[in-house]
Parts: C-alpha cells; sequence; structure tokens
C-alpha cells in the first residue's frame, strides 16, 4: 500500500481528493448556497451591527456631535447610537416607551390569542359542537389574509374626528364620537393583532390535539381516571410543546408586527419599537435606528431559542399520531347551543365584519357617508373623468383600480414581484433541501441551515432597513441596487428563506434517497437524476411552496416598506399610502383585491397539497 | 484452475464521527459466488455492500472488482457506481413511483440510448421472464410487494451486470411469499452465474440460498464459510448462537475422567471427546442444538413441561433441575406434558467452547 502511495504524488492525491468532493452534487449546491447566504444573509446581519456603531453622513446634524465637537467621518466606529438609544434624554421615547409599548401588545396579544385559539381548537376538535367543519374552514380565514386590513377596517369604524378626517361608522351610526383609546392606541392594536394571531395557535392546537392518539386517553379512562383528571394528566401535557410552540410564534410575531401598530398608533403618538424604527429611518437616523433594530433581533432571537430550548426535546412526542382512532366527543351538553351562537357571532364580528367594512368603503363616493345614495363603483371601475351628481369629479379625478394606470402598475409589479419571489425562493427550496438533506451531517450542511434558518430572527422592518444601506451602494459584483425592483425580489426571497428551507427540507425527506441511488447505479448523471427522478418526485412541494411564497410576499407590508420607491411600489405600500394621507377608498379596494388574491391562492394550493389547514381538525 | 477473484475488500474501515461501522475487514468473494453478509441489525453488513457498490464512501481501506482497484482511501480513488458494472435490489426495491413498470425497467437502457425497439424488446422479455407480462403500463405502488420486489430484479439484471448485490430484499415480504421468492433468487443465481452479495439478519435465508456466508457483528467478521461450516462448527459462542433456530442449548461442561476415559459431564449428559482436542482446560461451555437429542432407555430423566408444534416438527422444552433444553423433533411429539423422558446426546454434534474467549474448542 505504502508503495501506492509513493508512486502517487501527495499533491496529486490531494487534488485528487478535492476534484472528487467537488464532483458531488449536494457539495457543489452547498458550497453555491452558502456564497448566497453570506451575501444576502450574513452580510446584511453585519452590516446592521456595523451601521448602529459607526457614522453615518446624516450623523453631522445630531446634537452630541456639535456639542463635542466631534468629527463624524463616515464610517468610523462610535458608540453615540447606542449611547443616544439608551442612555440618553432621547432614551425615554425613542427607546423605553416603544419598548414597554411593544412588551404591553405583544403580552396581550399572545394572552387573548393564545387562550382564544386554544379553546378554539379544543371546542372543534374535541366536542360535540354543530358544523365543525364549517367553523374549522372560517377559523383558518384570518390566517390567509394579512394582519393589517383588520386595522384598516377598525380605522373605517371606530376613528373618531379628533384626530382628523372624516367620521367613522360607529360615530356615523350612533352619533357619538368614540373615545380615542377606542379608536387608537393599545386596545384597537391588541384587538385587531388577536383577531388575526389567534389563528396561528388555533392551527398548531388543533393539529396536536387531532393527532392525539386516543387510546392513550381512554387507557387512563380504563384505570379509573375521570374526565377532567384525564384533561390535566394526559391531554393537556400532550398538547402543551404547541401551545408553548404558539406561544412562542405569536410573541416573536408580535414583536416584529408594523401594519397594525402603523394604522392605529402613529397617528395619536403611539409608538412600537418597529414603528419607531421605521420613523427613525424615515428622519435620517439610521445608526439609531439600527440599534432598535437589533434590540428586536436579540427579543425574538431569544425567544426562538427559548422555543428550541424548552419544547425542541419533548416536542416529538406530539406527533405520536392515532390513525383513526377518533376520541369520542365530548358532550357539551346545554352550553352547545350557547357555545355556538357566542361562536357565529366571533365569525360574524372577528372574521367577516372587516372584509365586509372594507368593502362597504371601498364602494363610498364620499368617505364617511354611509348611505346608500353614496354608493358608487367608481373606486374600482371608474374612468378619471366621471363626475358625481354634484358635478364634481370622482376621487379627485383618479380612475378606479381597474382602470388607472397608476395603481395598475402597482398591480403590475405586486404580481411580478410575487412571481420572481416565488419562483426564486422555490427553487431555492429544493436546492437548499438537496444540500442540506443529502450532505447531512457534513460542516457544509449545518453551516447552510443555520444560515438559512437566521432571517427568521428578523422582524421585516428591520430586514429591509439593512436591505436599504447595504446594497445602497455597489459591493463586490453587486451593483448598487437601492431603487430598483431587483432589491425587492432580493429582500423578498433572503426573508422567505427560512420557509423555503423548510418545505424544501421537508420534500427531500420524503424522497427516500435510495430511489436516486437506483438511478445512479443505472447510469444516470446528476441532472438527469435531477430532472427524472428529484424533481417530480418533489413537484407538489414546489408547487405548494411556491402559491405560498406568492401569497407571502403579495401581502408583505414592513419588509418593503423602506424599499420601495414612486417606480417601484407594490400593492402594499399603496395601501399604506393612501391610509396615511386619509384617502381609504382606493386604500380598501386595494386591501380588498389582495385579500381575493391571497384567497384565491390559498384555493390552488389546497387542490396541489390535496390536503387543507382545516383538515383533520373538524370531524 | 482456481476460481477468480471477483470482489477484494483490504481493511475496509467505515466510521461515523466516533463509531466504527466496519473494523478493518478484509474479504475475498470468488467469481460466481453467492455470499451472504450475516448479522444483527447495525453490525455494518448493509454499509459493506453499500461500499461495493460505491453508493458509501469508506473512511479506508481498499476495494477490488475484477482485480481492478475501484477504491481506495489513499490513493483517493473513487470509480462512480455506474461504472462499477453491478447491480443492487435495495431493501425498499427503490422503484420510481411516478414512472410505470415499463419505464422502471427500461430507465438505464435509455440512458445507455439503445434504440427504442431494442430496448421495448428487451424490457418485454424480462418481464415474461420475472413472470409479470402485461403489468408494463401499471404502477409499481398498484401491485403486490412480491412483483414490486420482481420488477426490482427485473430493473438490475436487464443491464447484465457482474455482480448482483440484494440488500435485505425480502424483508418487506409476508412469511409465506418469502419461502417462494428464496427458491426463485436461488434459481436466477444458479442461472444467471452472476456473483452475488446478499445482506439479510435472517439466519435461515442465508443458509437456505448461499454458498458462502460472512457472519458479521459490531463491525467485525466472526466467521466466513460454507452454510455448513458455520453450522456445524461456528467459530464461536456468538457465531453458534446467531446460527440457530430454535436456539441452541448451552450448558456449563466439566472435563472429568470416566472409567480411565475423559469426558464432559454437563447438564447430566457424559460427552466423549479426545483428550488430545480438550488438552488440559476443565471447564467449557456445551453447546448442543436442538435437533442432536434422541429418546434412549439410557438417557438422562428430564421433564417434559411445554411443547410447540408446528406441525412438520415440534418443539419441545424438557427441564431436570435447573437445566432447561429445547429440543426438536420430526412431526407430532406424542408424550403429554408433565410425563418424563429419556434423553442422550447423539455421538459427536455437540461443540465445545472455551468459557473464557467463547472461542471454538471442539
Amino acid at each position: 500500500m505504502s508503495e501506492a502511495v509513493t508512486k502517487t504524488s501527495r499533491t496529486k492525491i490531494f487534488l485528487r481528493r478535492i476534484a472528487r468532493k467537488l464532483s458531488l452534487p449536494q457539495k457543489i449546491m452547498g458550497l453555491v448556497l452558502l456564497i448566497l447566504l453570506i451575501f444576502f444573509v450574513f452580510l446584511p446581519a453585519v452590516n446592521l451591527i456595523y451601521t448602529a456603531f459607526s457614522f453615518s453622513y446624516s450623523d453631522r446634524v445630531l446634537p452630541q456631535v456639535i456639542e463635542r465637537g466631534i468629527t463624524p467621518t463616515p464610517g468610523r466606529f462610535t458608540l453615540i447610537h447606542l449611547e443616544r438609544v439608551l442612555f440618553s434624554p432621547l432614551t425615554k421615547n425613542m427607546f423605553l416607551i416603544p419598548l414597554l409599548n411593544t412588551i404591553l401588545i405583544t403580552a396581550g396579544l399572545t394572552i387573548i390569542a393564545l387562550s382564544f385559539g386554544s379553546v378554539l381548537a379544543w371546542l372543534i376538535v374535541r366536542t360535540d359542537l354543530p358544523g365543525k367543519r364549517i367553523f374549522a374552514n372560517l377559523a383558518t380565514i384570518p390566517y390567509i389574509i394579512p394582519a393589517w386590513p383588520i386595522a384598516l377596517a377598525w380605522l373605517n369604524i371606530f376613528k373618531n374626528t379628533k384626530v382628523g378626517g372624516t367620521p367613522g361608522l360607529f360615530e356615523y351610526l350612533f352619533r357619538v364620537t368614540p373615545p380615542d383609546w377606542l379608536s387608537y392606541g393599545p386596545i384597537p392594536i391588541i384587538i385587531c393583532l388577536s383577531l388575526h394571531y389567534y389563528s396561528y395557535a388555533f392551527i398548531t392546537v388543533s393539529g396536536a390535539l387531532a393527532t392525539i392518539d386516543s387510546r392513550l386517553e381512554e387507557t387512563a379512562e380504563l384505570l379509573g381516571a375521570s374526565k377532567w383528571q384525564v384533561m390535566r394528566k394526559v391531554t393537556l401535557p400532550l398538547v402543551l410543546p404547541s401551545i408553548l410552540s404558539a406561544f412562542i410564534l405569536t410573541f416573536s410575531r408580535g414583536i416584529g408586527s408594523f401594519g397594525t401598530p402603523a394604522f392605529l398608533g402613529m397617528p395619536v403618538h403611539f409608538f412600537t419599537l418597529s414603528t419607531q424604527l421605521y420613523s427613525n429611518i424615515k428622519n435620517n437616523l439610521s445608526g439609531d435606528a439600527y440599534v432598535i433594530a437589533l434590540v428586536m433581533i436579540l427579543m425574538s432571537g431569544i425567544s426562538i431559542y427559548m422555543n428550541v430550548k424548552v419544547i425542541g426535546a419533548r416536542k416529538s412526542f406530539v406527533t405520536i399520531s392515532g390513525k383513526g382512532f377518533k376520541a369520542k366527543p365530548v358532550a357539551l351538553g346545554r352550553w352547545k347551543y350557547i357555545i355556538l351562537i357566542i361562536l357565529i357571532i366571533f365569525i360574524i364580528l372577528g372574521v367577516f365584519t372587516p372584509l365586509y367594512v372594507l368593502t362597504w368603503q371601498s364602494l363610498m363616493e364620499q368617505d364617511g357617508n354611509y348611505s346608500l345614495r353614496n354608493f358608487t363603483l367608481h373606486f374600482w371601475i371608474g374612468r378619471s373623468d366621471e363626475l358625481n351628481r354634484k358635478g364634481i369629479l370622482i376621487g379627485e379625478g383618479q380612475a378606479g383600480i381597474l382602470r388607472n394606470p397608476m395603481m395598475l402598475n402597482g398591480v403590475w409589479n405586486s404580481i411580478k414581484l410575487a412571481l420572481y419571489a416565488a419562483f426564486f425562493t422555490s427553487f431555492l427550496g429544493i436546492i437548499i433541501g438537496y444540500a442540506i438533506v443529502r450532505d447531512r451531517g457534513s460542516l457544509l450542511s449545518k453551516l447552510n441551515d443555520a444560515l438559512s434558518f437566521a432571517p427568521y430572527i428578523f422582524p421585516g422592518i428591520a430586514f429591509g432597513a439593512v436591505y436599504l444601506t447595504m446594497f445602497a451602494k455597489p459591493i463586490g459584483p453587486i451593483p448598487a441596487l437601492y431603487g430598483t425592483f431587483a432589491i425587492l425580489v432580493l429582500v423578498s426571497v433572503a426573508k422567505h428563506v427560512p420557509y423555503s428551507s423548510r418545505t424544501g427540507t421537508a420534500a427531500m425527506m420524503q424522497v427516500n434517497k435510495e430511489l436516486e441511488e437506483a438511478g445512479e447505479l443505472q447510469g444516470a448523471g446528476f441532472l438527469k437524476r435531477f430532472v427524472k427522478i428529484i424533481f417530480p418526485l418533489t413537484r407538489n412541494g414546489f408547487v405548494a411552496g411556491f402559491m405560498l411564497s406568492f401569497i407571502t410576499v403579495m401581502r408583505e407590508l414592513s419588509l418593503v416598506v423602506l424599499l420601495v420607491t414612486p417606480k417601484t411600489k407594490v400593492l402594499t405600500t399603496m395601501i399604506y399610502y393612501y391610509a396615511e394621507i386619509g384617502f381609504h377608498q382606493f386604500g380598501d379596494a386595494i386591501t380588498m383585491l389582495i385579500v381575493i388574491i391571497s384567497l384565491s391562492g390559498t384555493v390552488i394550493i389546497r387542490r396541489f397539497q390535496k390536503t387543507d389547514l382545516a383538515k383533520g381538525i373538524g370531524g | 484452475m482456481a476460481k477468480t477473484a471477483k470482489i477484494k475488500i483490504e481493511n475496509l474501515t467505515k466510521r461515523w464521527g466516533n463509531v466504527e461501522a466496519i473494523k478493518n475487514m478484509n474479504l475475498t468473494i470468488e467469481e460466481g459466488d453467492f455470499i451472504t453478509l450475516l448479522g444483527p441489525s447495525g453490525c455494518g453488513k448493509t454499509t459493506t455492500l453499500r461500499s461495493i457498490a460505491g453508493l458509501e464512501e469508506p473512511s479506508g481501506g481498499r476495494i477490488y472488482l475484477d482485480g481492478k482497484l475501484v477504491f481506495s482511501k489513499e490513493e483517493e480513488i473513487s470509480i462512480p457506481p455506474s461504472r462499477r458494472n453491478l447491480g443492487l435490489v435495495f431493501q425498499s426495491y427503490a422503484l420510481w413511483p411516478h414512472m410505470t413498470v415499463f419505464e422502471n425497467i427500461a430507465f438505464g437502457l435509455k440512458i445507455k440510448k439503445l434504440p427504442k425497439n431494442e430496448i421495448e424488446r428487451m424490457v418485454l422479455k424480462t418481464l415474461s421472464d420475472m413472470k409479470l407480462e402485461g403489468y408494463e403500463n401499471r404502477y409499481p405502488q398498484e401491485l403486490s410487494g412480491g412483483q414490486q420486489q420482481r420488477i426490482a430484479i427485473a430493473r438490475m439484471i436487464i443491464n447484465r451486470p457482474d455482480i448482483y448485490l440484494m440488500d435485505e430484499p425480502l424483508s418487506n415480504l409476508d412469511a409465506k411469499l418469502r419461502v417462494d421468492m428464496r427458491a426463485e433468487l436461488k434459481e436466477l443465481h444458479q442461472k444467471s452465474g452472476a456473483t452475488t452479495v446478499y445482506v439479510t439478519h435472517d439466519q435461515v435465508e442465508a443458509m437456505t440460498m448461499s454458498t458462502k456466508i460472512c457472519i458479521m457483528r459490531d463491525g467485525r467478521m466472526h466467521q466466513v464459510g460454507s452454510p455448513e461450516e458455520v453450522y456445524r462448527k461456528p467459530v464461536d459462542l456468538f457465531v453458534a448462537d446467531f446460527i440457530s433456530n430454535p436456539k441452541m442449548n448451552f450448558f456449563e461442561g466439566r472435563l472429568i475422567s470416566k472409567g480411565g476415559n475423559p469426558v464432559i459431564e454437563a447438564a447430566g449428559f457424559e460427552l466423549k471427546v479426545d483428550p488430545r482436542t480438550v488438552g488440559n482446560i476443565e471447564t467449557f461451555t456445551v453447546a448442543v442444538r436442538p435437533e442432536d437429542f434422541f429418546i434412549t432407555e439410557k438417557g438422562v430423566e428430564y421433564t417434559v413441561t411445554n411443547q410447540l408444534p408446528a406441525g412438520s416438527s415440534t418443539i419441545v422444552i424438557v427441564e431436570r433441575g435447573n437445566d432447561k433444553i429445547s429440543l426438536l423433533f420430526e412431526g407430532h411429539f406424542k408424550t403429554a406434558t408433565g410425563s418424563k423422558i429419556r434423553l442422550s446426546v447423539k455421538e459427536g454434534l455437540f461443540n465445545l467452547f472455551d468459557k473464557g474467549t467463547g472461542k471454538r474448542i471442539y
């Protein structure tokens, strides 16, 4: 053997080794992926920290800089932003109050959404409530549509004339101005966010409840435990991990939520960390903004770390599924119809009313006038030169959204963005899945796995903010991207990498490695194996991932709100714009358009997946 | 002329982190052999098979096929699986669910870019050889386990590989079908003459089909030999215990002198031995197979405590004090449970093992 080694020189052997490693498709994909992730995830994270701790051009106007006579050479290290945010007279307004507001809202939201979602899940999965399947489907609607339309609807109903603008439905109907605490601020924000986020807890917990092997409960009953004891000693511990998981998910999402606190908080100067970050950026205080971003990332990072630590190891037992063994439903007795009525009222008020109100408002010629005579389809299909009965141009001379070139440009941008992002995201998903699953255990695979999870802990607004500074100037082979359409695609793809990685990995796990090896033994090269074996077998996952990203990108606001320019504006940022200037009918019409696209997209996904969220939840 | 070495494995090692799946394995497989890698799960048998196929990269050692070096860790040589001219039947069959039976079998031929009518002729011929006519347009999941198994074999043999590799191919079939498939696989081997490496944990499969058995445990080879050899002359207690169905009986044995002749006293039996084989060792582990007892007036008295009739044979459990023996008799056993029988061991049909090392002495 040693003869052979001396015969072929060591360098030659080394080169052979490299060449052989590089000929493995999972290694090539892993390397390409790593480079992409370094550019679009790792470097932005580094850039965020760098910006938070260095001077920028705009810093020369900061009072601290002027007073101390510092020369703020751009790029030089400084702790001034940290000081301004955390230890200065500004701290109270710029950091402490928004932080406390964020905690208040997130805590309130988590408690309400979690308890309501879990109870609803139990009612629908485990009791003899009539019409469970319909309720299960209706209760998942808020999951499909974005959170902020509920806030817009809330404004339509409860806004008061104190802040300015037209009166809401409440004031119109009852001739009473609703108090400020009901119109704006923490209470409406918590309620609106809860109306969206309960669906997360509902889906997670009902999924867990539906997969518990009922024999586990029956065994306890046979051993003499009462219904209540079974619930406490068996059922609850079994679903506890998923309740905790929903808790952390809601909590970390709550920290990053932007649209709702922006619509319902900013008019009365009620700031959360995310809206404070937004306004700092808008005021050219990016260094301060990024210190806040770091705090937000830290908060959601800790909550996710807790998720992994507390639940990670214990989560596995939830998935023990008892196929076909359905527990006998709990009889609700005389409570049955009371609960039924409460649920119907909830579905009407919480799920349908927001949609209904938005539709209604988009049909009002004059904002705030809810009479039937005021109805018009102008904001949907009207021409720009349409006059009302008084001979005034409707909609200030702007044509309806389906006829207005500027609006259609936004529609087109949104669709284009969603299509591009969904395509790259789902394509990337397959690559990530292959590189991680087929190379499992290697350092490269672990690195890719960790990096592709990282964007998850960035709140959308912070992630958008990083891309704003990072790609404002050319880096390496990448030209300056600010103001281009490409940066919107990039940021959307990068932010959704955690999801595509999860779907891609799951899809790849389902393809037995032996199926590919069988092709390899038959002489098929990698490309052939990919096209003939891997892709056909993961196609459904690819399509579902595509549609899911399409919908998510379509309704994304916080991620892109800082990055759009008049040329690249998308539907969501147009809504934000119209909401800010108080031209509600257009915003509402566009919102309804997004709702329609989201709902129909979900129907298509379910066709492809042949599963639906409500499946296994209802009877 | 001596047979040529078809597969030669030298110092093969495979590590997963700190776990050694294969420890310095050396094995030569001759042309036309049907060799079974046999052992409990986790013994490294599948890893060995996959290393031969080139699907797993060993951590060290060399592999030659037909005298040609196909893998060497030292020289960083690894010929890709498709150029090793071998076929593999996977445990899961690995039939592509999105392709019809025809497309599954024709896959390799299409890669080789054979003419279409040639492919069709070959596939239909193979299908008829494997008794699968008429199924070409079905999808694998529409067929039974046994049929899927045949498709997997058809897909392998149509490419005419030199070496057949099979990874527990029968483990997913029901008991009856498994017996039929054993015969079919043996026939396939005899007809084609292809060198076959077969992985299983089922000792009956190994005994019935192989020309050679390689018994492994914890990544180490214990014994390589013909079925007869490993059955009658197991190298150690592990092999003796593993190759036994029903379970082999083990007793403590002592060397005593009886009328000037050395005998081994175990569980009441006195077994004659050649003094040269036992040397100066005094205590042993004695192993006797359940079928190697017989009933005789001069035997040791045991009480029948349980009977497990299986039609063609009956397992009988007998006890005497602390000694408990399983016996295997053909057909029905007519003595009632609770009655006494007198037993003796067939002459010479027992093994002696060193109590310390577990190695066979006789």
